[in-house]
């Protein structure tokens, strides 16, 4: 018992790495909101884009759709960070987690609107084309209303999957809770650093993953 | 076939349709359709299922392409390149059998919608109308309320509303009482013998033969994708001339 307590919950070394590991807190918020940010709105304007049903433009994205959902996101990530920079695109571990990731959701998230917005009885369309709505008009005020409520479940969840992924960007020097968990745990010779990562984690995404929860129940289809 | 005509009111006609033809595929649905509607006058159109009525009325708003030939609603030539569809559209109202209303809406934004993104009214101006349109399909009290709370008869008399709303030059009913329960058929068709009687043009693709024979200025059977014969009411329905019609109507009648 106490070797569990010494080695996994280790007071002394606790103290003195928490400041770092509060370090990688922020940054893994700040990268996970950046994330989120950029993908589901990125997702939105690919599943709008898509509607307009132009042919090259839809295959473009279908291909950008089925590769970043296909390719494990840390592959992503390592060849923006480390295979970019020799055709000359340099970026920082930030950039690089911060851009696949968002990619990543982007991608996912595309696809979950677009199955929203297929879902969307045909007869809205012609029932608001009748009345001389446009089809930008119609999707934004009769289609989307409808199926982001069917997507925001399945958005919510993807969302936190892809947000977990930030713990990937330690392997490419984004000094984020894990890069610094593990740099501790080297150092000390100790894993409680390791369970102060785990801890903060619970912390950032324990009530997301609650309200995730609420946010299901809430928008269940109820007709 | 363009001479025959309801004679409601001279001039020009609202509806003009000449050589219509749509097709799917290989398959034509339309084969060179004629049709004048005159100015209030109260067409209703009556054939099997598949014989392409619910595709003329559709290419009447440019729901569907037609493959070829002309239409001109309010002498406006739907099918010209430089024809701006979506103000055409607002001229011409059109009732879906599924009703269509936007479930997210209330049955007063569901009026409005188009109210202020096409005719471009602010939001008051905008809601007076709909409470205006609403109180016209005896809703008014209902205008808060969303579309699963209303009866399907309510429903359909809030998709009236909301097309009525925009003023339309004519109205395109889809087979409005299809989807409707006996119980309620009755309300819609009230409402539309009400527009009727104040002067709308209206193009009814319906079942409801009592309707038509009460209501209708001109009565049209097509089959196969043919306007078959044509006529007032008590001819087509008391004397019909095509063997088609008759066999139509024997078998409508003998249910």
């Amino acid at each position: 018992m106490q070797k569990v307590l010494d080695n996994f919950f280790n007071i002394e070394v606790m103290a003195k790495y928490l400041p770092n590991i509060l370090d990688g807190f922020v940054l893994t918020v700040y990268l996970a909101v950046s994330v989120v940010a950029t993908g589901i709105v990125l997702g939105l304007a690919l599943a709008i884009l898509r509607a307009f049903q132009i042919k090259p433009v839809n295959f473009l994205i279908v291909i950008f759709v089925d590769l970043f959902r296909a390719l494990p996101p840390l592959v992503i990530m390592m060849i923006f960070y480390f295979a970019f920079p020799y055709v000359g695109l340099t970026m920082s571990g930030f950039v690089a987690a911060w851009s696949c990731l968002a990619l990543v959701l982007a991608a996912f998230a595309e696809e979950i609107y677009w199955a929203g917005i297929l879902s969307v009885h045909k007869g809205q369309w012609e029932a608001a084309r009748s009345t001389g709505l446009t089809h930008l008009e119609t999707l934004i005020h009769v289609v989307l209303p409808q199926a982001l409520r069917l997507a925001i479940a399945p958005l919510t969840n993807r969302a936190i999957a892809i947000s977990k992924g930030t713990a990937l960007a330690s392997v490419v020097a984004v000094q984020e809770i894990l890069a610094h968990a593990a740099t501790a745990q080297a150092f000390s010779a100790n894993t409680s650093p390791l369970t102060m990562g785990a801890i903060a984690y619970l912390i950032l995404f324990a009530p997301l993953v609650t309200a995730s929860r609420w946010v299901e129940a809430r928008y269940a289809w109820k007709r | 076939m363009p001479g025959t005509r309801g004679a409601v009111t001279p001039g020009p006609p609202i509806l003009d349709v000449r050589g219509l033809r749509k097709s799917f595929g290989p398959l034509e649905v339309l084969k060179g359709i004629d049709l004048l509607v005159d100015p209030q006058e109260l067409v209703f159109v009556i054939g099997p299922s598949g014989s392409g009525k619910s595709t003329l009325l559709r290419c009447c708003n440019r729901l569907e392409e037609p493959s070829s030939g002309h239409v001109w609603v309010d002498g406006v030539d739907i099918l010209a390149r430089a024809t701006d569809i979506n103000a055409v559209r607002r001229t011409i109202g059109m009732v879906f059998q599924s009703f269509n209303l936007y479930p997210h809406m209330t049955a007063l934004g569901n009026v409005t919608l188009a109210l202020r993104k096409v005719a471009g009214f602010a939001r008051p101006e905008a809601e007076t109308r709909g409470h205006v349109a609403l109180e016209r399909v005896d809703l008014a009290e209902k205008a808060a309320a969303y579309p699963n709370e209303l009866s399907g008869g309510q429903q359909q008399r809030v998709a009236i509303a909301r097309a009525l709303a925009l003023e339309p030059k004519i109205m395109l009913f889809d087979e409005p009482t299809s989807a409707l329960d006996p119980e309620l058929v009755g309300s819609v068709l009230a409402v539309m013998r009400n527009m009727r009687a104040s002067g709308m043009t209206m193009v009814v693709v319906s079942h409801e033969m009592r309707f038509a024979r009460e209501a209708a200025d001109r009565v049209i059977f097509m089959d196969h994708g043919e306007i078959v014969e044509e006529g007032p009411p008590e001819r087509i329905f008391g004397a019909p001339e095509e063997g088609r019609t008759r066999a139509f109507l024997a078998s409508v009648f003998d249910r």
